[in-house]
């Protein structure tokens, strides 16, 4: 896992990383984190454990495991990624090992949203995309710098325009994805409610 | 879209903002909090480097993972015993009022804010836990939360949601004797279906709710999740202002009258407009079991497992599902089915009342047995009231162990679990597959009366020809 993790906050406008590849269809999240690990206090201690069972089946070669993808954060997936249970424990997982966003063929709905929830942005590509992208990042490292406002990945050698719902693009660019700093900028409101309803004065 | 229900009533007094999305920004009056859905919460706030906005708004106690047998700490099983640290250590830094075990205080978190006073009408409560829905006996409009929720509710004390529609479930006549809350809450969501309240709250009403004690209706309230409503509610009235008058957290002396007066104003208007409404006759209702994997899978006493034509399209699944699961085939007796385990507990059915009734069955009887059976009080003063009672005597006499407060074997968090395939007759909410501990397990829902029945012959009876209720 990465040094010091700082979760992401107020308004996301850029994403800038390396890619790192994970191949296959109907990735679940009992691969991404498996149920052993949910009754757990915390989430910090899930980034090791990502993708636990999968990296010990391949013993060093799972691609959370090689050491030029030390410094990834941009996952690219295939099809119905993040499949299965609801656990956010699943985002939260990629997130600590340093994932910031996703770029796939597509993403199972909650999954998705539990995603958003806590400021990974996904992003979805055409397969025959993603595909150029898996098989570049095969040979040398893919550097991105994804603007979220015009939706382009960009690099020295190759462009994409991706795709993103609307609604979360525009919850990224206005912070408001971020539900409990939304929440906070009503301060003044919530201390007047705190103030005011009768029940709190009994 | 409804109007002058007490849900819009409480709804709107609290609302602080309309958010850009198109969800209000609610305020929560009340957060409760529990071991396993707070720690992440906390942890968030670290993250984020955030306080808790109003620490004296937000209570803890510590239900789902303690041990009913040996509560003496440090707890065998270590990561219970993390848990239990974590949240003592998480409310003793951010100064939040903790009920722990040994203090008299605790329990689980349904049964607890309610019997301290802290559950009143006109509230927002929020609990991690889906089984919020409880307080809304009281006139509080009350619902689970998710953990980012959670996190929302300690930094702001408000969330971000959607308002609910309300539908009205008019409950005409009365139960007859031997018929408990928890088999119309069983046949409300078997009539209804466990998907019918999404988007919706539960307004029960009617005279079959008036007659119910506050202890009844919270059964009622405590399941409406099972019927797919994140929130019921039943409008107050003079029990549930004399249930309240005198508890720990209750207002006491010219607070007390003020509060009187607010709680007359709170209810739904003659007049006021519901998205829906449903009408059952209460009196029709049997002791009601549950024989599938969902607790919308009931039928009476004396009623055969359904077939598969008898179903809708949409049940057919589902049910093809559940006869495997349970080894059921349809046109069978769910009477005189064979149970292994007896459990009485849980934030449904765990309460003083529920151990009354259940002892009533059991008084001068024993056990099968064939059967293990077990209660386990809801919170530590349940537990010291049945003691007051000599209720835990009828229970050991016949032959039921006696375990200390805590959620149990209703999730099987702790050592409490089924075995392989046994069959459980349980006061709880859920016979999801595996839900009591063993994959293959099987759960008989059904009232704490009959899980006594049931415990004593040995297989699922009909509680009615036991005693004179
Ligand atoms: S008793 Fe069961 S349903 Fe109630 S809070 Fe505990 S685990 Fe949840």
């Amino acid at each position: 896992m990465k040094s010091e993790f700082t979760p992401p906050f107020g308004k996301i406008t850029q994403i800038v990383g390396q890619c790192i590849s994970l191949i296959g269809n109907d990735i679940d999240t009992d691969r991404i984190i498996p149920a052993r690990f949910l009754k757990c206090v915390n989430f910090d201690s899930l980034g090791k454990s990502v993708f636990e069972d999968d990296r010990e089946t391949l013993k060093g070669q799972h691609p959370f495991d090689l050491e030029e993808n030390k410094n990834a954060s941009i996952l690219i997936v295939n099809s119905n990624f993040g499949c299965g249970s609801s656990r956010e424990h699943a985002p939260q997982a990629l997130m600590r090992w340093g994932i910031k966003a996703i770029i796939g063929e597509s993403f199972a709905e909650i999954f998705y949203s539990n995603c958003i929830a806590i400021g990974i942005p996904c992003f979805t590509l055409p397969k025959k995309s993603i595909q150029d992208i898996q098989k570049y990042t095969d040979n040398k490292s893919l550097f991105l710098e994804i603007g979220i406002k015009n939706s382009l990945a960009k690099s020295k050698d190759l462009n994409f325009n991706l795709e993103i719902k609307e609604s979360s693009r525009k919850m990224f660019l206005s912070g408001e994805w971020d539900a409990t700093s939304t929440l906070l900028e009503n301060e003044n409101l919530i201390e007047n409610k705190f103030n005011n309803l009768p029940y709190l004065k009994f | 879209m409804s109007q002058d229900t007490l849900f819009d009533k409480v709804w709107d007094l609290h609302k602080v903002s309309s958010l850009p999305g198109g969800s209000d920004q609610i305020f929560i009056g009340l957060h409760l909090i529990h071991e396993v859905t707070s720690p992440q919460a906390f942890g968030a706030l670290k993250d984020k480097n955030l306080k808790v906005k109003f620490p004296s708004r937000t209570v803890a106690t510590v239900d789902h993972i303690v041990p009913t047998d040996n509560q003496s700490r440090p707890f065998k099983d270590n990561l219970a015993e993390q848990m239990i640290d974590t949240l003592e250590r998480n409310c003793l830094q951010h100064k939040i009022n903790f009920f722990n075990i040994g203090s008299g205080n605790q329990g689980i978190v349904h049964v607890v804010a309610p019997e301290l006073g802290l559950t009143q009408p006109g509230m927002t409560i929020a609990c991690g836990d889906s089984h919020t829905s409880t307080h809304g006996a009281f006139g509080s409009i009350a619902f689970g939360i998710g953990t980012s929720q959670v996190r929302d509710v300690l930094a702001t004390q408000t969330i971000a949601m959607n308002k609910l529609k309300v539908r009205q479930i008019w409950c005409d006549n009365k139960l007859s004797s031997g018929v408990y809350a928890k088999d119309l809450v069983l046949h409300i969501i078997n009539k209804l279906g466990v998907k019918a309240g999404v988007g919706f709250a539960y307004e029960f009403a009617g005279p079959a709710i008036d007659e119910l004690s506050m202890e009844e209706r919270m059964t009622i309230c405590n399941m409406s999740i099972e019927g797919g409503a994140r929130c019921g509610y039943i409008n107050p009235d003079e029990k549930t202002f004399s249930y309240i008058k005198n508890k720990l957290y209750a207002p006491k002396n010219e607070n007390w009258d003020k509060a009187l007066l607010w709680w007359k104003s709170l209810k739904s208007d003659e007049n006021s407009i519901y998205d829906d409404v449903i009408k059952l006759d209460a009196s029709k209702v049997e002791p009601t079991v549950t024989w599938g994997i969902t607790p919308g899978q009931s039928l009476g006493i004396n009623q055969q497992i359904p077939q598969l034509a008898d179903l809708s399209p949409n049940d057919q699944f589902i049910a093809e599902e559940a006869y495997e699961y349970m080894g059921f085939k349809p046109g069978q007796s769910i009477k005189d089915t064979p149970v292994d385990v007896c459990f009485i507990g849980s934030c449904t059915n765990g309460r003083i009342s529920d151990l009354r009734v259940a002892a009533k069955v059991l008084k001068d009887k024993k056990v099968s047995e064939k059967v293990k059976a077990f209660v386990v009080p809801g919170s530590e003063k349940v537990a010291t009231e049945a003691k007051k009672e000599g209720l835990d005597e009828i229970f050991k006499d016949s032959g039921f162990q006696w375990r200390e407060p805590g959620c149990s074997m209703c999730l099987a968090m702790n050592s409490d679990k089924l075995i392989g395939n046994q069959v459980s007759a349980s006061s709880s909410n859920r016979n999801f597959k595996g839900r009591q501990g063993s994959p293959s397990g099987r759960t008989l829902l059904m009232s704490p009366a009959m899980v006594a029945a049931a415990a004593i012959n040995g297989k699922v009876s009909d509680v009615r020809e036991f005693i004179n209720i």
